[in-house]
């Protein structure tokens, strides 16, 4: 018997059959669905006049389009607002479980999902949405589909898929005071690119996993679509199954020995073999920020901005000049000079409780700086009432941030939070490409921790240097 | 979906690494419900000045406006799963896609809709691009897998024999699983069923999450 790598084991579990082209049909336990991309593909089920075959292994919220405040008003009539009704009709005709946008149990797909229960370890889980690799990190195959692959789930539960090469992502060390887990996934992506991961299933190990939450587990999951992997995963242990034992889907008590015990053997075996080895020691890790407009265009806080003229590759040099000029940046500005006017804290990468407590603890006491405006924005309902009853909204509030209610929010800009044109933000979601956050605006990407301290700066800044001020 | 067999076109150069699916398809435009008519929108920053004059941003650029081919640079479509920037590309009238490498939904979402990515790397990347530039056609053959260029030889492509076969016939996936697995579907749920039992949320812990009245 040939060892297995964790991915390799949950993927023979849901293997239907094997095609002769080298494809197989996989099965599909769980699909998340959102109001962006399910429309048109409730819409394909009706024009075939096709069944939805199993309602029980989908639930839909609607969190991109959705606004962030005046919550308890109707939407404003317009685009939103039929999107959002039209999930909401959608699941009402398909049978779907719907989650209301007043519901205490609303939040980012990304959010909820784990905190239900409905993301579970050795699962295969699906959404219309490229950070579905969030849920990787409870060792399941999750991962972003388009809307035609969500039809097919709705009608048949199983997706053809290839099987992806796998690479083990290692990561050694502890990392320093003052440095996240988001640091390690941006220096990650710059290290191997963008499309580093492409064609790859991730495995993050090694000891600087071992010990992290759940949360922060989810946060570097959630970024393996910024190195170009649909998937990334993480071997369920004790800390996976404390996370998920007595959430309202998890297992009933009956069957929850036998799941935790199979969810234990999901590890990868001891001499399995990846089709790529990469490692990082994290302790050297110091604060990243992002300076472009990929993740991948990341360095340290205390560093200065590349010098394209310096970089041998035609077609990277070119792809550098126009991020600095879409970014209106030079080359050798020092990035913890950069002033920024907005700051997001939120997502589904970094809007989960504890994020919210490590930006708090920075913003405890002081104000953000006048030219700032800054907005926290929990991932979810839950998570903002967790907030509240430990009083970092008043922590906020008292700064000067505005609370807000959970969606995508600025991370994604399909609702009223977003950048002007040329305004630039300190944010803690996943993305810095052009026009992400709002047409126009300038996204510099980091931690929960460095964003509020940019906040309340004014400008880019080491967290670490603000603490040791104070 | 409509097939894809032999493609004559001229082909607009897009010579820029990372262009991501916010490039190709802006996410305000997201709250389209359809996915029909969304080539107007299609790299809408780029072909649009802020007031909204026209810019000479390559597929604006006669005889460019007109290109069935796209030949992009490296890691074209990443970022986010939006099929609307496949369904975009395709109302434009852009059919195939040439680059050096893709983002990953953004090459699967391709296949579902009639449009063929293809990855040309190296020296016959460079050349697609330069001879792209001359606004000469270019003919595309999906059964020999090669892209010819204009005065140039065919230069073959790689693509999984499964896809092509989906291209080429217009085949409607979801039919087929459904004409021919679904015995099969049905016999692995029910040993799925018995292996993980917790996998299966109809056994009353969905309805009995949703009954519940949580006031907010």
């Amino acid at each position: 018997m040939s060892a297995h790598t964790l991915y390799d084991k949950v993927w023979q579990q849901h293997v239907v059959k094997q095609y002769d082209d080298g494809t197989s049909l996989l099965y599909i336990d769980r699909h998340l669905v959102q109001e962006v991309s399910s429309p048109q593909a409730f819409a394909g089920l009706v024009a075939e006049d096709r069944k939805l075959v199993r309602p029980a292994a989908h639930i839909a919220v609607a969190d991109h389009a959705v606004p962030t405040r005046l919550r308890h008003l109707p939407l404003p009539d317009g685009l939103a607002s039929r999107q959002v009704a039209r999930l909401q009709e959608n699941c009402a005709r398909f049978g779907v479980h719907y989650v209301g946008m007043n519901d205490n149990r609303h939040g980012i797909v990304h959010v909820i999902g784990p905190e239900l229960g409905f993301t579970l370890p050795g699962a295969t889980l699906v959404c219309g949405d490229s950070h579905t690799s969030t849920h990787g990190a409870f060792g399941a195959i999750a991962f972003g589909i388009g809307a035609s692959e969500c039809e097919c789930v709705f009608a048949t539960q199983t997706l053809r898929q290839k099987r992806q090469r796998t690479m083990r992502v290692t990561l050694n060390g502890a990392l320093q005071p003052g440095v996240a887990v988001k640091d390690i996934i941006l220096a990650l992506i710059a290290r191997i690119g963008t499309n580093g991961g492409v064609g790859h299933a991730i495995e993050y190990a090694g000891p600087a996993v071992a010990t992290l939450s759940m949360e922060a587990r989810m946060t570097l999951c959630n970024m393996s679509i910024e190195a170009g992997s649909r998937v990334g995963m993480i071997a369920p242990d004790a800390t996976t199954i404390a996370y998920v034992r007595g959430r309202k889907l998890a297992p009933k008590p009956e069957q929850q020995a036998a799941a935790e015990a199979y969810w234990l053997s999901l590890a990868s075996d001891a001499d399995a073999v990846f089709d790529r080895e990469v490692e990082l020691d994290v302790s050297a890790l110091v604060p990243h920020v992002s300076w472009g407009t990929n993740p991948g265009e990341t360095a340290p806080v205390s560093s200065r901005i590349p010098d394209p003229a310096l970089e041998a590759d035609p077609a990277r040099r070119a792809k550098m000049e126009r991020s600095l000029h879409y970014m209106a940046l030079q080359p050798g500005m020092r990035l913890d000079e950069i002033a920024i006017d907005k700051v997001f804290i939120g997502s589904c990468t970094n809007g989960r409780i504890e994020d919210l407590r490590l930006a708090a603890e920075v913003v405890a006491g002081r104000h953000v700086a006048p030219s700032v405006s800054g907005i926290v924005v929990p991932g979810s309902a839950s998570v903002r009432l967790q907030a509240e009853a430990e009083g970092l909204d008043r922590v906020f509030i008292d700064a000067g941030f505005e609370w807000r209610d959970a969606g995508c929010s600025m991370c994604v800009a399909m609702n009223d939070d977003r950048l002007q044109p040329g305004e630039r933000c300190a944010s803690t979601s996943n993305r810095n490409f052009e026009g992400r956050q709002g047409q126009g605006g300038r996204t510099h990407l980091m931690s929960p921790a460095m964003a509020a301290a940019a906040a309340v700066s004014g400008h880019l800044v080491d967290v670490r240097s603000l603490k040791a001020a104070s | 979906m409509e097939k894809f067999v032999t493609l004559t076109s001229v082909a607009a150069p897009l010579p820029e690494a990372d262009v991501d699916t916010d490039i190709i398809f802006p996410a305000r435009f997201l709250l389209l419900l359809d996915k029909v008519g969304l080539g107007k929108h299609l790299f809408h920053e780029r072909r649009h000045a802020p007031g909204g004059a026209s810019t000479d941003f390559v597929l604006n650029t006669p005889p460019f406006d007109a290109a069935k081919i796209l030949v992009a640079d490296a890691n074209f479509g990443s970022g986010s799963s939006r099929e609307q920037a496949v369904w975009a590309l395709s109302d434009f009238g852009i059919r195939c896609v040439i680059a050096p490498s893709f983002g990953e939904i953004f090459y699967s979402n391709c296949f579902k809709n009639g449009v063929l990515p293809v990855v040309l790397t190296g020296e016959a990347h460079r050349n697609a691009m330069s001879a792209a530039a001359s606004g000469q056609p270019f003919v595309v053959d999906l059964e020999s897998q090669t892209v010819m260029f204009p005065n140039g030889p065919a230069v073959p492509f790689e693509i999984d024999p499964y896809r092509k076969r989906a291209l080429m016939l217009g085949l409607d996936e979801i039919g087929g699983i459904l004409a021919e697995d679904a015995d099969d579907i049905a016999s692995f749920e029910a040993r799925h069923r018995a292996s993980q039992p917790w996998l299966f949320l109809d056994d009353g812990r969905l309805d009995q999450l949703f009954d519940e009245t949580e006031p907010s």
